[in-house]
């Protein structure tokens, strides 16, 4: 089953649209990159995920029911919004056996998740003196709890040293290996590239693509096969749809071996000819640069 | 139910804002209690049962403000951390929740409130000025009454945390609702500005603890009045908290 279903969703704020008419499908065993810029409408989203805040209109269901339907929530989803956002006075043990208490989960997982992020040491220390890294971690600890399907995070990375990245990196593609659904929010182009299978990008509150990595480097507008030849100018003419540079032609719309079969049947040689992959983060840029709130 | 006041016990067990404000409530009721009747006897002064029972119980009007501060940050604490979001993650059904903090909140600040409220007494009265007792008429009532109108105090604090979710202004709330305007009230002209001054909250409340201050109002009917008004926020509340984006 889909493990997280948006319908239409949309969330205005007086007359500021944070999220427009939003539909998109996250699925399970895989990592979901939930991509835009800052105030793109990410974390509203997610909020409205955890029934946290109401959607204004439209609707989101998490394994087929909305949020506040779910008996013990966290444990079927886990979710890690803001690290800091703890009371500081209580120990990392206390906060986490009350959120274990409040889904009836046993007291022995509390030491378990604990001991699984690396903070068993400090398990009795008040969280309020906890640095970021040792927040996020906690962060995690929570929702894992519950050992739950479906896992979101917002920003885990934001703030963190390479280590901690690379912790979380980890542990994101671990836990979508277990077959668990793991839907990871940033803004970061190149972090998704470490991490996620699949991606829902938008800007703006709204939808701009949903699709796999691969795909949506591929169906990049700067993807282009660069062709170079003796004979460049006969060659721009067979082939039609070339961009004519000084010293190679670049097409767009033909892959290589169309290219080289054409270039052949006409007895044409070439010198080079070669498919020019975009990166993830020139896709991006593409893609959302009509959908930035604010430009430098 | 029984998860929600578990998970909500270990909240409030774990953080120092409990034990300050529920030491701070105890230590007002003894302290102001010793203080007065301690003054009384030395200045020689023969005091009446009912009378010494009453000084020994004089410190409500203050320990009611720290207990008031407790129930605010029972709430408001979370919403100045952003832990709400947490706990509105693990139980999203926030009627639930609400209800559950007002359970355990309530639970364990009857014990704490009656526990002080006796040990004034049997400090003050009957220890110091000596001429009131348990067996004295009237005051165990005093005693078990004082202890519920602090009770009472904690809620009506808990309510305002809970509807303003804002520590600084919640508190505020509660000083000029509980102890600010009922002395204000006393101003108004008339017969109904009497009637508003028997009415409103603590000048109705009180009278569970001190009774025979009121013209409308006995010790049942003014706690049912002032629970009444706390009642009424926690409704407000409740609405709000289940309408508002967390």
């Amino acid at each position: 089953m889909t493990a997280i279903r948006a319908t239409s969703l949309s969330k205005h704020y007086g007359k500021t649209v944070a999220v427009a008419d939003l539909s998109f499908d996250v699925e399970p065993g895989q990592v979901t990159g939930f991509l835009g810029p800052n105030g793109a409408g990410k974390s509203t989203t997610m909020r409205m995920v955890l029934g946290l805040d109401r959607p204004s209109t439209g609707a989101v269901l998490v394994d087929g029911r909305p949020y506040q339907e779910l008996r013990h929530p966290l444990r079927k989803v886990g979710a890690l919004l803001d690290a800091k956002a703890v009371h500081g006075g209580r120990s990392a043990r206390n906060h986490l056996l009350a959120i274990a208490q409040s889904n009836a989960i046993e007291a022995s997982r509390v030491e378990e998740v604990l001991e699984l992020v690396g903070l068993s040491q400090v398990a009795k220390r008040r969280i309020g003196g906890f640095s970021l890294g040792m927040s996020q971690r906690l962060g995690i600890a929570a929702a894992l709890l519950g050992d739950p399907e479906i896992l979101l995070f917002d920003e885990p990375v934001n703030g963190l040293d390479p280590d901690g990245i690379l912790w979380i990196r980890t542990l994101m593609r671990d836990l979508a290996a277990e077959g668990r659904t793991v839907f990871v929010s940033s803004h970061l182009m190149s972090e998704m590239a470490q991490t996620a299978d699949h991606l829902i990008v938008i800007g703006r509150g709204r939808l701009i693509a949903d699709t796999s990595v691969q795909e949506f480097i591929g169906r990049s507008s700067q993807g282009y096969v660069r062709v170079r030849s003796p004979r460049l100018a006969e060659v721009a003419e067979l082939v039609k749809v070339g961009e004519l540079h000084p010293d190679h032609l670049r097409v767009t719309g033909l892959d290589p071996l169309e290219i080289g079969t054409m270039t052949a049947r006409a007895g044409l040689p070439l010198e080079e000819l070669t498919f020019v992959r975009p990166s993830l983060e020139a896709a991006y840029m593409e893609l959302t640069k009509d959908s930035l709130e604010f430009t430098s | 139910m029984i998860d929600i006041l578990r998970s909500e016990w270990t909240k409030i067990r774990s953080v120092r804002s409990t034990v300050w404000t529920l030491a701070a409530t105890a230590l007002l009721m003894v302290g102001i209690s010793v203080l007065l009747t301690v003054a009384i006897s030395n200045s020689g002064q023969n005091m009446a049962g009912d009378e010494a029972t009453r000084i020994s119980l004089a410190g409500v009007l203050f320990a009611q403000l720290s207990i008031a501060t407790f129930g605010v940050l029972v709430v408001s604490s979370e919403y100045r951390t952003g832990a709400i979001r947490t706990t509105f993650m693990a139980v999203p059904k926030r009627l639930r929740l609400l209800t559950g903090k007002v359970v355990v909140f309530t639970v364990v600040t009857l014990a704490v409130c009656i526990a002080s409220t006796f040990a004034a007494f049997l400090l003050g009265g009957q220890l110091i000025l000596g001429t009131t007792s348990l067996s004295e008429p009237g005051a165990p009532a005093a005693i078990l009454g004082s202890g519920l109108y602090l009770t009472a105090g904690g809620l009506f604090g808990l309510a305002l945390g809970a509807l303003i979710r804002h520590t600084p202004g919640a508190v505020v709330s509660a000083i000029a609702l509980m102890y600010v305007l009922p002395q204000l009230t006393g101003l108004l002209p008339g017969q109904w500005g009497a009637t508003v001054d028997d009415y409103f909250t603590t000048n109705a409340g009180m009278e569970v603890a001190i009774p025979g201050q009121n013209g409308s109002l006995g010790p049942w009917s003014g706690y049912g009045v002032y629970l009444v008004w706390i009642a009424v926020t926690l409704l407000v509340a409740a609405v709000l908290m289940r309408r508002r984006d967390a």
